[in-house]
């Protein structure tokens, strides 16, 4: 067998590989405190913002598009469904498996469902990532029974489709709101800016916005990936399935601040959270709210995807705000920064989510059969394909004309498609 | 029958009795931390003018750090003490994240670790026995018994000596109320408790959100499974009528 080329993201998702096992072997046998600079003043860290927040966070696109599918009945959104579906999979697979690394004792992980304290925050959600797990493992498995050619599975799911899809809107509404939840105990060890009673409402209606911009993300990626077209009618919609959701957030949450006055005391301080404040808010939520007002950004191939990378990024930013700036305001006697090895670890996670799911993606049917697949990129690769480097732009025939991204068109070129001057 | 202790900080020499008694009592190692650690569930400070306090749990009345715990390992006994259950903890830390207190720590260079913290002598206290550190004070400035009558004692200390006590009994209301009370002649901060807590038991924030699931899953299962029967109807319909004009057609066609 031809050994695949190596590139540099390869290289870089080996090296994180390997570093990740040594993390691995010191933090089961030397304790947490010996891969990260969490402490007894500082217990929650990068893990709990990044690979937990973030992670349920992004895999939100599973709930809202399996709803407007299949309840709402939007039949375009359908081939949509598959990856959606799939990146929720994987996403609540590797908070998973965050938790396995972040939890003292993780072989204890199973513990909520024998004993019980519903009045705890922690215990909703781990009920709920629990069954909704199950949820998303049954919504994804048609994929692997169509592969196996297995007739009867198939009929089983497609009668528990809608029922399905309830409970895994009921439960993801539960769990991404209780996300937010967890900080309503601790008003005094937040910063105001962050601390509010509608942090669940928050996080669920950010949640519903971004799990929207996941899917155009990973539209983007395999695109280029797999030489696949973008799908830009449908994308383009759930452009503004962002826009509502943050325009939402952006009021409920100023309102809020403003009519609890902790706007007018603390936004306008010279103060690194005042900054990391505004930098949230204007970058962003409002910047990708502005951006996808635009239909000429909506149905642009090159600006929508950056649109929903931006709205990502400020989506991300939130909660490591809530969960590590804000809580750092209120720590005055130790100042935290993640060790190297909780990057390494986080970075593992990534690497992993991304390799998965351009396994899945090559060996089962995820997207539909496009009219023009670039053969040259899906096969011969032998390994998650989308780490090839892109072709040139404008070379690669039958990929459209968009082949790569690089954010921003030059000032004074002809700039995307649609995008006016 | 909740109990608690009063600690009357004007009466604490810091001789470090009640340290090494709950070193014993807790079997923990003789090398102790300055702070509350693995080490140390009890740590007596000085706060210089030969004013010294002790550090340690507070057992609130109703403790955040039990209420936030998924898997009930932390738990408030009737008797007052918060005891934890190690063997119940999967180790989310939740209880360090939440405390009011920032009371638990965590054995961090373990891979097998527990929450670590002051357990007010549960099994002791259960039995009907004092706490150990309480039994080792020589001055009397721990003093074990029922928290109404501990209460009652601290306000009549203060009203007896109204010059040498501050006017207030911390942890009569701080974060809903806690089992260990405190008394001093310096102003609460000196001695770094929290003065910044709110009166309300900390466990009825996370309430508001979470008594709200019921209703919120009532709600949303008859409403999702109606937007489904509605847009499913419509098709439904959509394609009989469809079904219909081609069928007509057809007849039209063939007339």
């Amino acid at each position: 067998m031809k050994l695949p080329k190596l590139t540099f993201w390869r290289a870089a998702a080996i090296l994180i590989a390997l570093a990740g096992l040594v993390v691995t072997f010191v933090r089961f046998t030397k304790g947490i405190g010996a891969v990260t600079n969490l402490n007894d003043t500082y217990p929650w860290g990068l893990w709990i913002g990044f690979d937990v927040l973030c992670g349920v966070g992004l895999a939100a696109g599973g709930f809202t598009v399996t709803a407007i599918v299949y309840l709402f009945n939007l039949k375009k959104f359908h081939e949509i469904a598959r990856p959606a579906v799939l990146t929720a999979f994987l996403g609540y697979i590797l908070v998973a498996v965050a938790l396995m690394y972040d939890l003292g004792k993780p072989w204890n992980i199973w513990h909520p469902i024998i004993y019980w304290n519903e009045r705890s925050v922690m215990f909703e959600v781990g009920w709920c990532v629990m069954l909704y797990l199950t949820v998303l493992a049954l919504e994804f498995s048609p994929v692997v029974w169509e592969k196996l050619g297995w007739r009867r599975p198939q009929a089983i799911i497609k009668a528990l489709q809608i029922p399905l899809v309830i409970a895994g809107v009921v439960l993801s509404t539960l769990h991404q709101s209780s996300l937010g939840s967890l900080f309503l105990i601790a008003p005094e060890r937040l910063h105001p800016l962050w601390w509010t009673p509608r942090l669940p409402l928050l996080f669920y209606i950010s949640a519903i916005g971004i799990g929207f911009a996941m899917v155009i993300f990973e539209s983007r990626l395999s695109s280029r990936a797999f030489g696949r077209e973008l799908e830009m009618p449908i994308l383009s919609q759930l452009g503004k399935g962002i826009v509502i959701p943050f325009m939402v957030y952006l009021v409920l949450r100023m309102e809020d601040l403003y009519a609890r006055g902790v706007l007018q005391e603390y936004a306008f301080q010279p103060t690194l959270e005042s900054r990391m404040f505004w930098a949230e808010i204007l970058l962003g939520f409002l910047l990708p709210v502005l951006l996808l007002l635009s239909p000429a950004v909506r149905n642009s191939k090159r600006w929508l995807p950056f649109a929903a990378t931006i709205a990502v990024l400020g989506f991300m930013f939130n909660r490591l705000n809530v969960s590590i700036t804000a809580i750092q305001a209120r720590t005055p006697d130790f100042r935290y920064f993640p060790s190297l090895g909780e990057f390494v670890v986080s970075a593992l996670l990534v690497v992993i989510g991304f390799t998965a799911f351009a396994v899945a993606v090559k060996y089962f049917n995820v997207f539909p059969p496009a009219a023009e697949q670039d053969e040259r990129i899906v096969v011969g690769a032998g390994m998650p394909a989308w780490w090839e480097p892109a072709p040139a732009a404008g070379s690669a025939a039958g990929v459209g004309s968009y082949t790569r991204y690089e954010g921003l068109p030059p000032a004074g070129s002809d700039g995307p498609r649609g995008v006016p001057h | 029958m909740a109990y608690g202790m009063l600690i009357d900080t004007t009466l604490c020499v810091g001789c470090g009795s009640c340290e090494e008694a709950c070193d014993t009592a807790n079997k923990l190692p003789v090398k102790r931390d300055e702070r509350l650690s693995e080490s140390a569930f009890l740590v007596v400070t000085d706060h210089g003018n030969e004013v010294y306090s002790r550090h340690q749990c507070f057992h609130c009345v109703e403790p955040t750090c039990a209420s936030v715990c998924p898997v009930g390992a932390l738990y408030k006994t009737k008797e007052g003490p918060v005891g934890y259950d190690a063997d119940k903890c999967m180790g989310c830390r939740y209880c360090m994240a939440a405390c009011p207190f920032r009371i638990p720590t965590y054995e961090w260079y373990s891979p097998t670790p527990r929450v670590r913290k002051c357990i007010m002598c549960v099994d002791r206290v259960v039995a009907g026995q004092p706490t150990a550190c309480s039994e080792a004070c020589p001055t009397g400035a721990t003093i074990f018994g029922q928290r109404d009558e501990l209460l009652a004692e601290a306000h009549k200390r203060l009203a007896a000596e109204p010059k040498k006590y501050v006017p207030a009994v911390f942890g009569e209301r701080e974060a809903g109320g806690t089992s260990v009370l405190y008394i001093s002649s310096v102003p609460f901060e000196k001695l770094a408790l929290p003065t910044n807590l709110p009166q309300t038991p900390m466990p009825h924030y996370t309430w508001e959100a979470l008594s709200h699931i019921p209703a919120i899953v009532t709600a949303a299962v008859p409403l999702l499974w109606g937007v489904w029967w509605i847009t499913n109807r419509r098709d439904e319909v959509a394609e009989a009528e469809h079904g219909k004009k081609t069928a007509s057609k057809s007849e039209e066609d063939h007339a």
